[in-house]
């Protein structure tokens, strides 16, 4: 991953309603920067539909459409569909969920959208909690991690969802997955997303200091150590779901270290810490491996 | 061209004739045969439109929103638990005020499955702000359907139009059918001022406070209000072009009538027969179809209703611990300007049939009882 230029182009303006360090903002506000002014975007309910500002202001200077939590891939078609018929093929349509609109209530209608292969870039900021409402579990939520509906005593046992295997198994055109820390990783992606014709799926690593019971000042740098601690691989799956490509060119970090800084995690005990390291390994081993079995599939490779 | 269709196919060709660009429907029965047809005419190029196959009703109404949030004409239809499943989107298509027209096939809620006809899908959503109307002949399905987009475009509000499932739906008819060079003079292309477009980009349905809220509702009621002119003047309007016009509601041999039936969807081509047949033997009955639900043109049914001594309501629906809910309606209508006895009857729930014979029942009942007991009257419940 080399340095790049960051495009001065802004679509985001300041004055929005987020909380400091709030990874969701820093996500939109870099794949604007590569998705130009010809873009619409289709938020359902999410921190973002605060973000936005309250009515009759909005942070960002493109057509937004608001709409219900569940419906965020299929108004992306529609609207698309609307576009199109009425004769704007360069418009890009972006939906922009959470987690929860992404992971839970809105999967059906995502997974009616990738089925279709219908032409939108689905942008799922995961900060792995219901955030807007208050830190409540998703099914993204990490194990072991506290929320006000997992809390200390009963915090969650459960392993996040596989949101990536499950898009793959829709052999869309193209998938990957980003983190904050790395926005030239990140614009780059949607930058190919938006040359792709299909359902594309970005899911970016946004970290919600106010969720995680972290300094907002750590918004980054976890979002940084996430990826280098393996917690959360970037990659990126295309051919229609049948090449998978990992990135590895950096110094392996500690998961516990990652973790010890959020207040989400503070209850964990040593062994809970040693399983969760364990799991994470063995995630990465079954991910590069998975990476070098498609490779070695004769006719796939490039 | 004149040819013997089915109810179902009369929504199609009114679709096909109103140049929709974008459908978006998932499949129930008994409404089925809508889309299908549609998917063929969108097939071999007889309409021009996008047909989003989605996965669900409420993912077919959010589609439609986007379409028509995106400035293109939108059409889905449903039935029954479909309806239901969609009532979300169908607040959003009007909070957002776009101009969506939906057919509903009446169907009976589960449990216990049924497929066969009642108003209660429909009539449970009522109150999201949906104009509602209630068709009687495959001619009239299929011409209400560009009707209801000019409706909706003028006012900014969605609209559903209503058949009943089988005696409709599955019903064969000699149609009129109308073609998209025919509806261009009366149906004018879809153009709307606000849209979602690039360059003019603003946020749509973003939090609004408790200081926008209630002016944005105050205008979605005015529009309802309105609405009661503007189906009068494009019902006029359609006249003019087809020769057919159906108005708010639809009064028969009421002039001298000293009991009136008042009847929604297919009952009351069956009720007409009846009256007739009464009218034969001397007795003063006339019939009042009611088209037009939401909005409720009060005025119009005071006018037929209030020269009448009786008034006798047929509901094939029931509002649960209340009534009969066209019943609740008229009664609402009439309300502190007449003292006439309003009975509510309550039949044909599921299905079942309302033959002449019922709503014979239901007449005599009506003139036979000076003063009912009870103003609900379940017809034909088996003890």
């Amino acid at each position: 991953m080399k340095p790049a230029v960051m495009p001065l182009e802004e679509l985001m303006g300041s004055g929005h309603l987020a909380c400091q360090g709030c990874g969701a903002t820093q996500a939109m506000r870099f794949a604007l920067k590569v998705l130009g002014p010809e873009t619409a975007l289709v938020i359902p309910a999410c921190c973002w539909a605060v973000i936005d500002g309250t009515f009759p202001h909005s942070a960002v200077n493109l057509p937004i459409y608001h709409t219900a939590f569940e419906t965020a891939a299929v108004v992306a078609s529609g609207l698309k569909a609307g576009l199109e018929m009425r004769g704007d093929t360069e418009t890009t349509v972006m939906a922009w969920a959470g987690d929860g609109g992404t992971f839970d209530i809105g999967l059906q209608a995502l997974s009616g959208a990738a089925e279709r292969n219908d032409d939108i870039i689905y942008v799922c900021y995961d900060n792995e909690a219901y955030m807007n409402t208050g830190i409540q579990r998703s099914s993204s939520t990490p194990v072991g991690a506290w929320t006000t509906t997992t809390p200390v005593t009963n915090y969650k046992r459960e392993p996040k969802k596989n949101m990536i295997d499950i898009m793959a198994a829709h052999s869309i055109p193209y998938i990957a997955t980003a983190s904050t820390a790395y926005p030239h990783d990140f614009m780059a992606k949607v930058k190919k997303a938006k040359s792709i014709r299909g359902t594309k799926y970005i899911q970016i690593f946004a970290p919600c200091p106010t969720g995680w019971k972290m300094a907002p000042e750590l918004s980054v740098k976890s979002a940084r150590d996430a990826v280098t601690s393996k917690v959360y691989p970037l990659l990126e799956i295309t051919e229609h779901g049948q090449k998978l490509k990992v990135w590895k060119d950096f110094e392996p970090t500690s998961v516990r270290d990652y973790m010890k800084v959020q207040g989400r995690f503070r209850h964990l005990k040593d062994e809970e810490f040693d399983q969760i390291e364990k799991d994470v390994e063995m995630k990465w081993q079954r991910l590069v491996a998975k990476e070098k079995m498609l490779a070695s599939i004769p006719g796939l490779i490039e | 061209m004149k040819k013997v269709i089915m109810g179902n196919h009369s929504v199609s060709h009114g679709v096909m004739a109103s140049e929709v660009k974008v459908i978006s429907a998932y499949p129930i029965t008994p409404q089925t045969h809508i889309v299908e047809l549609l998917s063929e005419m969108c097939g071999n190029g007889d309409i021009d439109a996008k047909f989003i196959k989605v996965e669900s009703e409420h993912s077919a109404m959010a589609a439609c929103v986007g379409a028509s949030a995106a400035g293109s004409r939108a059409f889905t239809a449903t039935s029954s638990q479909g309806l239901l499943l969609m009532h979300e989107m169908l607040h959003w298509a009007v909070g957002a005020r776009l101009p969506i027209v939906l057919a509903n096939v009446n169907r009976a809620v589960g449990p216990p499955w049924s497929i066969w006809t009642d108003q209660n899908d429909s009539l449970s959503q009522r109150d999201v702000g949906w104009l509602q109307i209630y068709c009687e002949s495959n001619q009239e399905t299929q011409d209400t359907i560009p009707q209801a987009f000019k409706i909706a475009e003028e006012l900014q509000m969605p609209v559903m139009i209503v058949l009943d499932a089988f005696f409709l739906s599955h019903t064969y008819e000699i149609v009129d059918i109308i073609t998209k060079e025919e509806v261009r003079k009366f149906l004018p292309e879809y153009k709307p001022e606000i849209k979602i477009d690039t360059k003019d980009p603003h946020s749509f349905g973003n939090l609004g406070g408790p200081d926008v809220y209630m002016e944005l509702r105050y205008m979605i009621q005015e529009a309802m209000e309105k609405g009661i002119d503007v189906i009068k003047r494009v019902d006029k309007e359609f006249e003019e072009v087809f020769g057919r016009g159906y108005g708010l509601i639809q009064p028969y041999r009421c002039d001298d009538a000293e009991t009136i039936l008042v009847t929604s969807g297919t009952v009351s081509s069956t009720t007409r027969a009846v009256i007739d047949q009464m009218r034969d033997e001397g007795i003063k009955i006339g019939s009042l179809k009611i088209r037009v639900f939401r909005p409720f043109p009060f005025e119009e049914v005071f006018e037929v209703l209030s020269k009448a001594k009786k008034v006798a309501v047929i509901d094939r629906n029931i509002s649960f611990g209340n009534g009969g809910i066209f019943y609740q309606e008229i009664k609402s209508a009439l309300y502190g300007r007449t003292d006439i006895p309003i009975v509510g009857y309550i039949a044909g729930l599921g299905g079942r049939d309302i033959t002449p014979s019922v709503i014979r029942e239901i007449a005599d009942k009506a003139i036979g009882d000076d003063k009912p007991e009870r103003y609900i009257n379940w017809i034909g419940v088996k003890k």
